[in-house]
């Protein structure tokens, strides 16, 4: 009795191949919907936010909680020896610093005639702390545990210390993903703070490991701009608001057209030790 | 349903982990890929229809949080469920090389997608340095990772198979 009860349930399910076929279709026509459209974006984003963000805040507490403590035990060792080796400094160092509050009042000098924190001040700010990373290994963007609720919206700049991290690209009532600028495909319009020459950053997925971000088309025929150079975003962005900081200029070349120069910069932020960000809430002006 | 159930909740436990838990503890900028162990072990234990389900679920989750279009993620974790789903008939419990050699071969063609269509169709050509930079440390990482995590997977398999012979 039993076998032929089962082969007529057999008889009704759907073969794997058939099933393959049906999602392969939706798939697809969820990607041209997505890259067309942005209809399912918002209640995803909601169901998202409901059922996995609360986990991924939870989890990455422990998970930060417990790097820092397997980092504390292997550090005690080597903790014991800095500490023999840095009672001899103490007295080096001491003679140093009568030096260096000479080069302090220098530094506050130079401070002012930038001017940059000055700059940033005037664009409102909120903190978010960062909850997940990219799950796969080939790009570079994270999610902060705040959202719509918290008046975030896309293409809001986020800001860690006093360096751009990237802008947001997609928001959640309770989470938004960053995509950052080293990411293998983000490109910023940026300017060399000195001269106002204009220049392109763009990421690498090669230079990530490095730490350091890739920047080409600059013309700069005067030959003015040295490494060491500061580089903002430039005013002509239409994503980034102008003048935050990108980085400092580390090589500079000459491409082979003559005209233009390219080279390396060593951004302001430490990309790989993200754990708290700020989100500028004003966004650029565009042209509609 | 039992197990239906438990196969979400271990999605869901996978994506977390791997984005919070394994993120924290990746070596040189390189976490693990244990959503594909997850897909592909189900795909080869229960055969091609669950490897599929799973696989579209966990890309799915990806895509969501991850994605650049809904779907990508989704379409590749499916073929590489339903491909290990193929494998369904010479899987035996007791055997850990069939597992390893699958899973390492799906992770190794989930990241050669990955490369070919978000990377080469960009003109970056170095695909030596993405081999041995990103792929390769991937790989031995997530197979690490395997070794710990399939003999649970396993575990939870065979009770199942229990109850389910129980009950019939």
């Amino acid at each position: 009795m039993s076998p032929l009860v089962r082969r007529k349930r057999e008889k009704f399910t759907l073969p794997s191949k058939y099933l393959l076929l049906i999602l392969t279709i939706l798939c697809l026509s969820l990607m041209v919907v997505t890259f067309t459209t942005d209809i399912m974006g918002s209640t995803l984003n909601g169901f998202a936010g409901k059922i996995i963000v609360p986990f991924q805040s939870g989890i990455t507490t422990v998970g930060t909680w417990l790097t820092d403590r397997t980092e504390e035990l292997g550090q005690i060792k080597i903790l014991l020896q800095e500490n023999e080796e840095l009672k001899t400094q103490v007295d080096d160092l001491t003679n140093e610093v009568i030096a260096l509050q000479q080069d302090k009042y220098e530094l506050n000098s130079l401070r002012e005639l930038y001017e940059l924190d000055e700059q940033y001040s005037e664009y409102e700010k909120v903190g978010a702390r960062v909850i997940g990373k990219d799950s796969g290994n080939w790009f570079h963007s994270f999610i902060i545990d705040k959202g719509t609720d918290d008046g975030l919206t896309i293409d809001m700049n986020v800001m860690a210390g006093s360096g751009l991290v990237g802008r947001i690209v997609d928001v959640g009532p309770n989470w938004s993903k960053v995509t950052s600028i080293i990411n293998d495909n983000s490109n910023v319009s940026g300017m060399v703070l000195a001269t106002n020459d204009k220049l392109i950053v763009s990421g690498d997925l090669e230079l990530m490991a490095l730490g350091t971000i890739k920047f080409e088309q600059l013309i700069d025929t005067d030959n003015k701009v040295v490494e060491g150079d500061k580089i903002v975003t430039s005013n002509i962005s239409d994503k980034y608001l102008p003048g935050i900081l990108i980085g400092y200029i580390s090589e500079i070349n000459v491409d082979s057209n003559n005209l233009t120069k390219s080279g390396y910069l060593t951004p302001a932020v430490d990309f790989d030790h993200l754990e708290s960000v700020l989100v500028l809430l004003e966004l650029k002006q565009t042209v509609e | 349903m039992k197990r239906n159930i438990s196969i979400i909740i271990a999605m869901l436990l996978c994506f977390l982990l791997q984005t919070t838990f394994f993120k924290s503890f990746s070596l040189g900028g390189i976490g693990p890929n244990i959503l594909i162990i997850l897909t592909s072990s189900l795909g080869f234990m229960r055969g091609r229809k669950v490897g599929t389900l799973v696989g579209f679920t966990c890309g799915f989750l990806m895509d969501i949080f991850f994605g650049e279009v809904l779907g990508f993620y989704a379409l590749i974790y499916m073929y590489i469920g339903f491909l290990n789903g193929m494998f369904k008939k010479i899987f035996f419990p007791e055997d850990i090389k069939l597992p390893l050699i699958l899973i390492s071969l799906s992770d190794f063609a989930y990241s050669l997608t990955i490369y070919l269509l978000q990377f080469l169709l960009r003109s970056r050509f170095e695909f030596g340095y993405y081999f041995s930079n990103i792929i390769i440390p991937e790989l031995v990482y997530t197979i690490v990772i395997t070794i710990v995590l399939y003999p649970l997977i396993l575990i939870i398999h065979k009770a199942f198979n229990q109850m389910d012979k129980r009950s019939a």
